[in-house]
């Protein structure tokens, strides 16, 4: 009997996942074909702020160079977008000409950075910080600019930040709430984090609404001016104030969306032959993107494509660390507390460390770390098996091994 | 820096009564270190813990240097210049006699004065006032041993030396815990039993002391059943003929009468009141009887009773009825409690008493030192003792109040009462080297006295031995002597009073012109010493009499059985059986006994700034027989409520079996500067003996109920950065401000602790947590602010716990920590900042709520070797890797190679082992 046919479009990190996972589970069930817009293979997005930074090369950030889809008998069509997905033909077809024929198809179309809707937003040396494209971008502009404006103090846009400055930079960071990476971190954490790199150099403008991006006479980003008419120099402005799930094409193929994919317990969209992973879909609501969230989905889409009826996707508990050398900060789970939370705070000035517990009916919610995060896997752990904790929640902050030797010794000390 | 030279002067301990000599060393005008004279007859060199630690006691913070005035009570202080200041109080006092009469004011001073001061202040009371209300804390602690002196040998005169403890072959010690109350002394016995091992030692006492538990018997009798003993003891010393009858016919009256008197009282009879076995009382008696030399020392337990006259005196008929006195290495030696309580009494600057040991009463010996002081008469009114001068200050028939060098709303009985006198009275003037004793609080007006190593005078010992006492350093600041605040206050009253004679009765240009007039004041009586000045003094320290023309001291007095009686002979005086007032009930069922620390001295004026004099008690705790403890569920370092007719004291129990069952015991030292309640004196009565005025401080029916104040917190603060003598002011400074805040919370402590690294610590016990705002405004006040700390917040627990880390160096050390809420590290942490280490690894574990350390293992446990710095578990350890002598246990740990103030509690330490083994 011959191969069921399986199109991928997107060659990204949630993609591929889903295709190794699928490959351990059912390696002869089908027939593969890779669509991917970037021109290589699959590669580490996580760690391209390290290449930014200077301390990766993008050769050491490749997941999956192409030798391996050749022994995996995967076709790929790498730097070849996909344009149309016909569901009647069960087809697919891209800007290079080729059309696939596909029995199951997986959607992994990621997501873009979200361009705020100012005038200049499309300059040259406006950059949205996504791909390896960008990142080499951003790397060429640090040789002959002076002012970088990055605009989003949230994870990415703090990395980019920290990047462009480790090349020699003068980093501005705009961001238009209180306090920076508030999606991860409580204000305390943020303050000190902010201290942190203002301390390396950069420089932070917050609650700022972004009003323009001005050119200079070249044609080339001068300036960003602010609401309120404040208007700061930049040769370079990253933009890194959030992503937009890309859903064109599942949208004008039909698939039901509500700002993203959306997709069931088994990651299938509401056409039972395609599935979706990643940050271009939405799961009970919720649009992921981070990488073990979009693992955790890999898995059991993988399972269903596999054939296996068992497996089901309830949502991911993430945690977060940004990876800015010498900076530990880690966040887990519900790190705001609600009335009826207990909290457990540790704050260390002089030492720069933070550690907040959130605790509701005796079980670690969630965790906040900032300058040692060494137990964030552990807390992070307890967060997703939401274990009672018992006589270990006055020992959380003392870490793993100890809190476990308390258990061992009858937990009272 | 500079070197400056290093040098030495001599003078006295000024704690208790054995008057050691030591040797103080200063440079640049500072007080550097000390050292026991080993020139010195009463201690040879040896000093006790206190006396050795006297050098850390001398910081500036907490002193009074400028005097200081409010107009109201509530109102700040405000400095003033000494001039002004005196012209205030004189204009005050005189404004008072004017209106109301001379009776209308008094002077309550201190056995703690030198010779000189008292001398002073009782001649500006007795002759320019004309009041003979002056009453010294004497009162509260040698008042019953005079009295009783006088009932029997017609004198106030110790007829004993220290040198009769190497003589003696029987030590008869009453209500005196020796080992802790004189160290030097009780040195002395263990060397005197050590020469000779037949030296037999009785102990009276309701404890099992130190003292006691050395002793070949103890008769652990119930409180205030002493009259009942002695009583059995002298019908068996006449039903087994072994009185001395010539002595007693030769030399005594009144002995058939007395002996018929107490009759009834046979050792079966006092046993069921004393609660001792009545063969244990024979048992004394024989040995005192059969004794060649016994010789009694008893102290406070006596004193300080409601009958405390007639316990010297039942004690004084045993010496009598045997002959037992005027020899050596015999006789009744009471112990005194003050440095000069002696030279108080020899002034006469008592209500009751007149100078140099004559009568109040007696209108010949009144005219004799008015015509001596070149006035026309004294006032005939006796003065009011202590307590009852202060209950007339509650009354308003005193007005003005003259208060120098004591504590009283520390140390006297029914503090309520007291505070209420204080507050009600309209001026009251405080001398005193210290501005943080409790008293302070209720002065319109302070004066800076100088203080030890500061002070130039003389005092006399319990073996009525006179010595000089030498500034080594000027007083800080105005500060100035005692006598001449005394005598600037008489000249400037005397202004006041148009009394031009004041200048020529109070022309005293130094303290030496001071001491000839008391000299001359005693030609001629018993205790006459015109045959002393300072120039003899130099030469070193003597006994009295010393008459002109005497080349020596006189060791031992009536030796020829002559008495300073009418009749030249001792009397048996008549004893009236009586037992402590207020006897235990339903509501009060226990007997509160109080007394004194090792370490400690009164009411830690001075003790109490160092913190390595609390290493071996580290703060305010209940002793309480395991028994009571479990009746009432008690478990070792619960808070508990004492409480009495007079109010409540919270504070922890501690389990003791030094007590019987139904006593508690609680030291005196302990008040409101340490304490968010008053301490012993809160429950003690105003019961008096009837002859002395002495007040019975060691007597109140008590109730222990548990109190449940489950939040606690405690803060420990250290300054790594400072050396010992800096880091002692900065801790003094931060205690001055807090000390205000103890009286709010329902259970506080505040003291200190550590050797080279001294610490502050605070604890608190509440119902509910206290206010973050509060917790904040501690925080504040000992520097522990969020931003220099390590902060934990737990709200839901109540919880927040600070610590703040300080780089010595290249060395992290802990600083602070303010636990609120779980303080179960605060043991293990305690004894991490006074060993001053590196917080190296235990770093992460600071918040850790936990009563062991993260590496497990146990603390030190507390200090019994102060000078050595040697714990308990040390010892214990010791002991049990097979030391099991005190002499091993020295050469191995050096425990008691020092001062021995631990000796006895280490041999009592083999002593359980052996037990237990």
């Amino acid at each position: 009997m011959a191969k069921e046919r399986l199109v991928l479009i997107g060659n990204g990190m949630a993609g591929v996942r889903t295709l190794e996972e699928l490959l351990k589970l059912a390696p002869e069930r089908y027939e593969i074909t890779v669509f991917g817009a970037e021109p290589h293979g699959n590669y580490n997005r996580v760690l391209l702020s390290p290449v930014l930074a200077g301390e990766m090369e993008v050769a050491d950030i490749v997941l999956n160079p192409p030798a391996w889809y050749a022994e995996h008998g995967i076709v790929l069509h790498a730097g070849c977008e996909v344009t149309r997905i016909d569901r009647q033909a069960r087809t697919v077809h891209t800007d290079c000409g080729k059309v696939a024929v596909y029995d199951r198809l997986l959607i992994a179309t990621g997501s873009s950075p979200f361009r705020p809707p100012v005038p200049g937003n499309d300059l040259p040396g406006v950059i949205g910080y996504r791909d390896i494209a960008d990142t080499e971008a951003m790397i060429a502009a640090t040789q002959r600019n002076r002012h970088a404006v990055v605009i989003g103090g949230g994870v990415l846009g703090l990395e980019a930040a920290n990047g462009l400055a480790r090349r020699g930079m003068q980093v501005s960071v705009v961001h238009l709430g209180q306090w920076i990476m508030e999606r991860q971190l409580d204000r305390q954490a943020a303050e000190m984090l902010q201290a942190t790199l203002e301390a390396k150099g950069m420089r932070f403008l917050l609650g700022r609404q972004t009003a323009a991006i001005r050119p200079g006479a070249d044609g080339r980003v001068a300036a960003v001016a602010f609401a309120g008419g404040e208007e700061i120099p930049a040769d370079l402005v990253v933009l890194a104030a959030g992503v937009r799930p890309n859903i064109a094409l599942a949208e004008a193929a039909g698939l039901e969306c509500q700002r993203a994919i959306v997709v069931d317990d088994t990651l299938t969209t509401s056409d039972p032959s395609v599935s979706a992973v990643g940050e271009c879909v939405s799961h009970r609501g919720t649009v992921y993107g981070l990488v073990a969230a979009l693992f955790e989905q890999a898995q059991v889409c993988a399972a269903h494509l596999a054939g296996a009826s068992g497996a089901a996707y309830r949502g991911s508990v993430t945690s977060t660390k940004l990876k800015v050398t010498g900076i530990d900060v880690f966040s887990a789970g519900d790190f705001s507390a609600g009335p009826d939370d207990e909290t457990i705070v540790l704050v260390d000035r002089p030492a720069n460390q933070y550690k907040k517990l959130i605790v509701r009916d005796g079980r670690l919610r969630g965790a906040v770390l900032y300058g040692d995060a060494a137990e964030g896997g552990w807390y992070f752990g307890l967060v997703r098996s939401a274990a009672e904790i018992g006589p270990l929640r006055d020992h959380l902050l003392f870490g793993q091994a100890h809190a476990e030797s308390q258990l061992a010794a009858g937990g009272q000390g | 820096m500079t070197q400056e030279a290093q040098q030495e002067t001599r003078s006295t301990c000024p704690y208790c009564g054995t008057g050691c000599g030591v040797v103080i060393s200063h440079s640049a005008g500072r007080i550097t270190g000390v050292r026991g004279d080993p020139d010195h007859p009463a201690n040879f060199g040896k000093l006790c813990t206190k006396g050795a630690n006297l050098h850390r006691t001398v910081q500036l913070d907490g002193r009074l240097v400028q005097p200081l005035w409010r107009a109201q009570r509530a109102a700040p202080l405000q400095a003033l210049g000494w001039d002004e200041a005196l012209d205030k109080a004189a204009r005050r006092f005189a404004e008072t006699i004017r209106a109301h009469g001379p009776d209308s004011v008094a002077f309550y001073i201190s056995g703690q004065l030198l010779t000189e001061d008292y001398y002073v202040f009782n001649k500006l009371a007795r002759t320019l006032v004309g009041t003979n209300n002056i009453d010294s804390n004497s009162r509260l602690c040698m008042s019953s041993a005079v009295a009783g002196y006088k009932a029997t040998l017609g004198m106030d005169s110790v007829p004993c030396c220290y040198e009769d403890i190497d003589l003696a072959d029987l030590l008869f010690i009453s209500g005196a815990n020796t080992a802790f109350a004189h160290p030097i002394l009780f040195r002395r016995i263990e060397a005197a039993r050590e020469a000779r091992p037949e030296l037999k030692i009785v102990v009276v006492d309701p404890r099992r002391t130190d003292t006691a538990a050395m002793a070949d018997l103890h008769l652990q009798i119930a409180p205030g059943t002493d009259l009942y003993l002695f009583a059995a003891m002298l019908q068996v010393l006449a039903a087994e003929g072994l009185v001395d009858a010539a002595y007693i016919a030769d030399h005594t009256e009144g002995y058939a009468v007395l002996l018929e008197q107490l009759g009834s009282v046979t050792p079966e009879v006092a046993a069921g009141v004393c609660q001792v076995p009545a063969a244990d009382i024979v048992q004394a008696a024989r040995w005192f009887g059969q004794a060649a030399a016994p010789l009694s020392f008893w102290c406070q337990g006596l004193n300080q009773s409601g009958h405390g006259t007639a316990n010297s005196a039942a004690l004084i008929h045993l010496h009598l009825a045997t002959g037992k006195i005027g020899r050596p290495g015999m006789g009744p030696f009471s112990l005194t409690g003050q440095p000069n309580a002696m030279g108080g009494r020899e002034v006469g600057a008592m209500a009751n008493l007149l100078s140099a040991h004559r009568d109040l009463k007696n209108p010949a010996d009144r005219a004799e030192m008015a015509d001596f002081w070149g006035i026309p008469a004294l006032p005939t009114q006796p003065g009011l003792m202590a307590v009852q001068l202060f209950e007339a200050v509650r009354r308003g028939a005193i007005k003005a109040l003259w208060i120098a060098c004591t504590n009283p709303a520390h140390s006297l009985p029914d503090q309520q009462r007291v505070r209420e006198a204080l507050a009600a009275c309209p001026f009251v003037v405080v001398q005193d080297a210290f501005a943080d004793t409790d008293t302070c609080a209720h002065a319109d007006l302070l004066l800076p006295a100088a203080t030890w190593g500061e002070k130039d005078g003389t005092v006399t010992n319990s073996e009525r031995r006179i010595t000089r006492v030498r500034a080594a350093v000027a007083a800080p600041g105005e500060a100035r002597a005692d006598w001449r605040i005394a005598r600037d206050f008489a000249l400037a009253l005397g202004r006041q009073l148009d009394r031009p004679g004041a200048a020529r009765l109070f022309d005293f240009p130094s303290p030496a012109a001071v001491f000839a007039e008391h000299a001359r004041s005693t030609r001629g009586r018993d205790l006459d010493i015109a045959g002393l000045d300072y120039a003899r003094l130099e030469q070193g320290a003597v006994q009295w009499p010393y008459a002109a023309g005497q080349a020596n001291g006189k060791a031992r007095l009536y030796s020829d059985g002559v008495f300073p009686t009418a009749s030249g002979r001792a009397r048996f005086a008549p004893i009236e059986l009586r037992l402590n007032g207020e006897a235990p009930d339903a509501a009060y069922p226990l007997r509160l006994n109080t007394g004194r620390l090792r370490d400690q001295w009164h009411g830690m004026s001075r003790t109490g700034r160092s913190g390595r004099l609390y290493a071996h008690e580290a703060e305010a705790r209940l002793q309480m027989h395991p028994d009571d403890m479990a009746q009432r569920g008690l478990a070792d370092g619960d808070l508990v409520r004492l409480s009495s007719r007079r109010g409540d004291t919270v504070l922890p129990v501690a389990a003791s079996n030094e007590l019987a069952p139904g006593s508690v015991y609680l030291a005196m030292h302990w008040g409101s500067a340490n304490l968010s309640h008053p301490g012993a004196n809160l429950h003690t009565l105003q019961e008096l003996d009837p002859v002395s005025g002495q007040p019975a401080l060691k007597h109140a029916a008590v109730q222990i109920t548990p109190v449940s104040l489950p939040w606690q917190l405690a803060i420990v603060r250290a300054c790594p950065g400072l050396d010992e003598a800096a880091a002692g002011e900065r801790l003094l400074a931060w205690r001055r401000q807090l000390a205000p805040l103890l009286a709010d919370q329902p259970y506080a402590s505040l003291t200190l602790g550590g050797r080279e690294s001294p610490v502050l610590i605070l604890r608190l016990a509440r119902a509910q947590a206290l206010a973050q705002a509060d917790i904040e405004r501690l925080a504040e006040l000992l520097e522990l602010p969020a931003e220099r700390c390590r902060v934990l917040c737990d709200p839901a627990r109540r919880i927040e716990k600070r610590a703040r880390f300080e780089d010595v160096g290249t060395v992290r050390r802990l600083a602070g920590i303010l636990f609120a809420g779980e303080t179960a590290a605060l043991p293990w942490l305690l004894e991490h900042m006074t060993g001053g280490d590196a917080i190296g690894g235990l770093d992460p574990w600071v918040f850790l709520p936990s009563a062991t350390p993260p590496a497990g293992g146990e603390g030190r446990g507390r200090i019994v070797c102060n000078c050595l710095n040697v714990s308990e578990n040390e010892i214990h350890a010791g002991i049990a890797a097979g030391q099991r002598s005190l002499e091993q246990l020295k050469a191995t740990l050096k425990c008691g190679t020092s001062c021995g103030s631990c000796v006895p509690e280490v041999r009592r330490m083999l002593a359980a082992s052996e037990v237990a083994a």
